[in-house]
């Protein structure tokens, strides 16, 4: 990636997170790691949310987007809550990982895209998520051979009741699928 | 003094199989306290974290119908999964706070002949039995008081966070007040309110199985004879890998893991099949019998 694609993502990114609720606080980061320090993954992250910030700031967003950092975000809001700046990251993390996927920049392999992107998929498809259908999608993106290591747990399940096999259709299907088309790339249709 | 107490309920995806048993103990517990759930007809899935991870307008859209179709029910809503239901409350939020947002999003709503214009609440049912119906109720209903039972309530990450009107984010009490009024103590754990790893069990194992483990060993050092938490994805985390997570962290992490529903119907005797006890992986039947009554 050129250096004026880098900057333009960064501009993107910067242009995004300023617009959601809170954002604007994104410039009064002071660096002071507590982000970093309050994440539960941050030790296993290519680069913490203190440095996501930085590299932000120093036009290096592509690194950022690259790396593993955005799935490894568990929406756990320890860091939003506890910013002195009050600059709500999860909501940061959100953002990079919508623009990751939107330039299909998430790293080879990479199980927390294939995640949400079947997941959206499967939502859309039946309007209600299907742990089966989820499953499926997910392993023949990733591996489909952890499919197999799955066994014993979906065994376990099933002698619970607890697994599902037919994904439940919402009677408003076509009502909410029409929603959805309505939305282009992002933004409302005019 | 709970009788007005009517809401449009959502019980969320993963109560149909996976976690059914919290939706059966929910109904359960709902009626024997006299608070009136209404399934919201139709509803469709939330987005969980994941929808808004790909397309933020398109997630709000998924919220927004929900939240169209309590509005036309005249109630407000209620969640039983922590996901569900910080996912519901950040887009009502969402939908209030910016206009060009919400813009777009009932652009969207009217494109499949809804509307929507922000007279909903969105609610935990915990926030509903602890903060609406009350201690008074909660004892009052009290039947098998759980005498000597030791009770480590799991809030996780989104009782509390990032809304903290509901509850402290750091040190939430909800749980722990509601164990008292069943006659159970309530062990100090630690680590009440930090993350099971959440999708991470599927998507990075090894992080996952470490950060539900770590929840799982403050528990037993707390001397807790059960766990009990208020969202599925904890609950099934928490429970269905508990063998693979000791050989990893080379300790017994084995300890009963139940709903809040489900711990307050014991209190209420109701019977298992009305709370759905079977569906528990982990013995909490015989940590009920053993201890309580």
């Amino acid at each position: 990636m050129s250096e004026t694609e880098a900057q333009n993502l960064c501009h993107e990114l910067l242009e995004h997170v300023r617009r959601l609720p809170g954002g604007k606080s994104i410039d009064r980061c002071i660096q002071c790691g507590t982000c970093t320090a309050s994440c539960p993954t941050s030790g296993a992250m290519r680069y913490g949310p203190r440095q996501t910030l930085a590299a932000l700031r120093a036009g290096m967003l592509d690194r950022v987007l690259k790396s593993n950092t955005p799935w490894l975000c568990t929406s756990c809001y320890s860091c939003t809550v506890r910013c002195p700046a009050k600059i709500p990251f999860t909501d940061v993390m959100y953002e990079l990982k919508r623009l990751a996927v939107k330039h299909k920049l998430y790293p080879r392999r990479n199980t927390g895209s294939a995640m949400v992107r079947s997941f959206a998929e499967v939502v859309s498809t039946y309007g209600r998520n299907a742990e089966t259908a989820l499953v499926g999608k997910y392993y023949l993106r990733t591996n489909p051979l952890n499919l197999i290591g799955q066994l014993p747990m979906a065994l376990k399940l099933l002698a619970k009741r607890r697994l599902e096999f037919l994904p439940h259709k919402i009677k408003g299907i076509d009502g909410l699928r029409n929603m959805l088309d309505a939305v282009e790339n992002g933004e409302a249709k005019q | 003094m709970t009788e007005n107490l009517t809401f449009a309920y959502y019980p969320g995806c993963s109560a149909a199989a996976t976690n059914r048993a919290y939706d059966v103990s929910t109904r359960s517990v709902a009626r024997a306290m006299d608070i009136g759930l209404e399934e919201l007809d139709d509803w469709n899935c939330c987005g969980a974290s994941a929808y808004v991870s790909v397309d933020e307008k398109r997630a709000g859209v998924l919220c927004a119908r929900n939240l169209a179709l309590a509005e036309k029910a005249g109630k407000d809503l209620t969640a039983i999964c922590s996901g569900c239901f910080v996912v519901l409350r950040k887009t009502n939020k969402h939908l209030a706070d910016d206009p060009k947002f919400a813009a777009a999003v009932q652009k969207a709503l009217a494109a499949g002949g809804m509307s929507y214009t922000g007279s909903v609440k969105v609610r935990h049912f915990l926030d509903i039995v602890v903060n609406d119906a009350g201690e008074a109720a909660v004892r009052g209903r009290v039947t098998r008081p759980l005498a000597g039972l030791k009770v480590a309530p799991y809030y996780g990450c989104e009782v509390g966070r990032p809304f903290s009107e509901v509850d402290d984010p750091e040190e939430p009490r909800m749980m722990d007040d509601l164990i008292r009024w069943l006659g159970a103590e309530a062990v100090p754990f630690p680590l009440k309110a930090k993350c099971c790893g959440g999708m991470m069990m599927t998507t990075q194992p090894s992080i996952g199985r470490r950060l539900s483990g770590l929840v799982l060993q403050s528990a037993r050092d707390a001397g807790a004879d059960c766990i009990i938490t208020a969202c599925p994805l904890c609950q099934i985390n928490l429970e269905a890998y508990q063998g693979a997570i000791s050989r990893k962290l080379h300790a017994d992490c084995r300890i009963g893991v139940l709903y809040f529903t489900q711990l307050m119907g014991a209190a209420f005797g109701l019977d298992e099949a009305q709370l759905a006890l079977k569906d528990c992986i982990t013995p909490v039947e015989s940590v009920l019998s053993r201890k309580g009554a």
